[in-house]
């Protein structure tokens, strides 16, 4: 198990190293120098000269590279490019960023909460019914759910909820420093939104995981020896999925870090992918590479976590292959 | 062959096809039937559907239907190329790590589980940010997400094979390396492969349109479906079939390309589990 333990970390950690290498020189090494992509290209030749050695590009790019890193490391990061080139001495991204961190976490978290009893509900219940009415449904209508970006069902659900019946409001507009969670009829159609997708890749995994398990010799004998379907189902059935539905739940968690970007600019809803997306557009390279590096941490250790879950509710996964 | 056409005749395979081809047709033939300017004001802006213009104008006053009609060669076309792209280097890569049992191997699996590390579109912003915006990057970009999944896949279905008697009797006969990959093998693995391009094709629409939304790919005055639903947005209560008439076809284009691709795979007995998943991916 502690090697297991230990293999699995260092497997993420060396995916992180690859990722952060990749972050870097996708924006760093692409032709023309990150100086003039921030100050556009109406900048003078002094002025991208001023910013080349404020943002330390005249240094060799392995050298900053390392520097990035270790700062990351240490929670320290750097400075918004753009608002260096606009003459600030100092403008930590961490300022920057914090605020809407803490307005996505709360959209996902909402999310994440209403979707797993959803998916594992619905799921068991197409599992149970496979082949009737009721299951065809529940196929069908994921399927239809799962094909529609969010954008596009963000923009029908907004079509549908404001322009048509003036039920709920188009946009998620939340102030600086302000609890989302204040005006909480803002964030229904886009917790609506992330929840279309993410739920239709969870009631498919987790039929599929149920359905097997109800096939199983021990589920028949259990069947045989008289007990009510309601008994099987909950005892049985049920528990055995439990280890498919933690990926499901970890798998979806990953589909929600990513899932906000486009979620939060559809609902203009002041998060970190409304931040990334803002910063793209002005080419705030120092903002793109924090952030980006950041989701990824985030994104690799709901895996990591999840595996170990998984590991831990099923013994026979520890022994080595 | 009769595999290739039974899914026809289910439901849900028949009217994924009709549907495809309906967009298809509107994308391919669409310019030609625009009644007006694509990019040049009609009228006032977002007015509502009148007998010149049926589903009105958008923010700048140009005809929606137009648009809509023209907007359709971008969202496939771009998507077809980048999946196309990923396919030929991914398939390249695949034969030859799954066919050799070489050193490739172990840097195959490793470069998957990098594009594991973040999520596609956030891959795809990045490079955005680093390159700025154009049609290469976009579908070089997209390319470089799937090409891991793809070779993975390929590498699978290649190993499966390649331990077949008619391969080991093509190796016997002194077939050349390259001639037993294009004659025994490849035809071989056509079946799962042709189930994962339905996949990998819809998530090329999925993300190249997110980053056309987004206004962070093609420029103005595309008419591209996402970047016209993007742009039309905020005036949504004004002339909300700016927006509806493409989120529309767009709709309609995911869900029929998704109805065919589980309808191929269940008659093939495979499972069909759209949008790039841990699962899909690897």
């Amino acid at each position: 198990m502690l090697v297991f333990l230990a293999r699995r970390i260092a497997g993420a950690l060396a995916a992180l190293l690859a990722a952060s290498i990749l972050i870097f020189a996708a924006v760093e090494l692409l032709p023309g120098s990150p100086a003039s992509a921030v100050l556009g290209r109406d900048a003078t030749p002094a002025a991208v000269k001023v910013l080349t050695h404020r943002m330390q590009l005249d240094r060799p790019a392995s050298a900053r590279y390392l520097d990035w890193l270790k700062r990351f490391v240490h929670g320290d990061l750097g400075d918004s490019a753009v608002a260096l080139a606009q003459g600030e001495q100092h403008a930590p991204i961490w300022h920057l960023i914090s605020g809407p961190l803490k307005n996505s976490a709360i959209l996902a978290a909402i999310s994440a909460l209403l979707m797993i009893p959803l998916s594992l509900g619905l799921g068991a219940l197409a599992a149970v019914r496979a082949g009737k009415p009721t299951d065809h449904a529940i196929s069908i209508g994921s399927l239809v759910a799962i094909s529609l970006p969010e954008f596009v069902t963000g923009s029908l659900l907004v079509a549908i909820f404001f322009v048509g019946l003036h039920w709920l409001p188009p946009v998620a507009i939340v102030p600086p420093g302000a609890d989302p969670l204040g005006s909480p009829k803002q964030l229904i159609l886009p917790v609506t939104t992330l929840l279309f997708a993410s739920l239709a890749s969870g009631i498919r995994m987790v039929r599929a995981g149920t359905y097997e398990v109800l096939q199983t010799e021990f589920v028949q004998t259990a069947r045989l020896n008289g007990l009510a379907e309601r008994r099987v189902i909950l005892r049985y059935a049920l528990r055995n999925a439990l280890a498919p539905s933690v990926q499901v739940l970890a798998q979806n968690l990953q589909y929600l870090v990513g899932g906000v970007i486009v979620v939060e600019a559809v609902f203009a809803y002041p998060g970190i992918g409304s931040q990334l997306v803002l910063a793209v557009q002005n080419r705030d390279v120092t903002v793109v590479q924090s952030v980006a590096m950041l989701i990824a941490v985030v994104y690799v250790t709901i895996n990591l976590v999840a595996d170990l879950t998984v590991m831990l509710l099923v013994p026979k996964l520890r022994e080595p292959v | 062959m009769r595999w290739r056409f039974r899914f026809l005749r289910t439901p849900s395979g028949a009217v994924g096809v009709g549907i495809v081809t309906f967009v298809l047709l509107v994308a391919v033939f669409g310019p030609y039937a625009a009644p007006h300017s694509t990019t040049a004001p009609i009228g006032a802006p977002l007015a509502g559907p009148s007998g010149s213009a049926l589903l009105g104008t958008d923010f700048l006053g140009r005809d929606v239907l137009s648009r809509m009609l023209d907007g359709g060669r971008s969202v496939i076309g771009l998507a077809l190329a980048a999946t196309a792209l990923a396919y030929l280097v991914g398939l390249a890569i695949g034969l030859v790590a799954g066919y050799s049992r070489s050193l490739v191997d172990p840097l195959l699996m490793r470069s998957v589980d990098v594009m594991l590390a973040f999520p596609p579109l956030l891959f795809l912003l990045v490079l955005i940010a680093g390159a700025g915006s154009s049609v290469v990057v976009l579908i070089v970009g997209v390319a470089v997400i799937q090409a891991p999944g793809i070779s993975r896949i390929v590498r699978t279905a290649t190993l499966e094979v390649s331990v077949r008697g008619y391969v080991e009797a093509a190796v016997a006969r002194g077939e050349r390396p390259f001639a037993v990959i294009r004659r025994e093998v490849l035809p071989n693995i056509l079946a799962p492969v042709l189930v994962d391009a339905g996949l990998r094709f819809t998530f090329s629409i999925l993300i190249i349109a997110s980053v056309n939304f987004l206004g962070l790919g093609l420029q103005p005055p595309s008419s591209d479906w996402a970047r016209m639903i993007g742009e039309n947005r905020e005036f949504i209560s004004l002339n909300s079939l700016a927006v509806i008439a493409p989120a529309a076809m767009i709709a309609i284009l995911t869900i029929g390309v998704n109805l065919t691709g589980d309808a191929i795979a269940r008659s093939l007995g495979r499972s069909y589990v759209p949008r790039l998943t841990r699962s899909s991916a690897t």
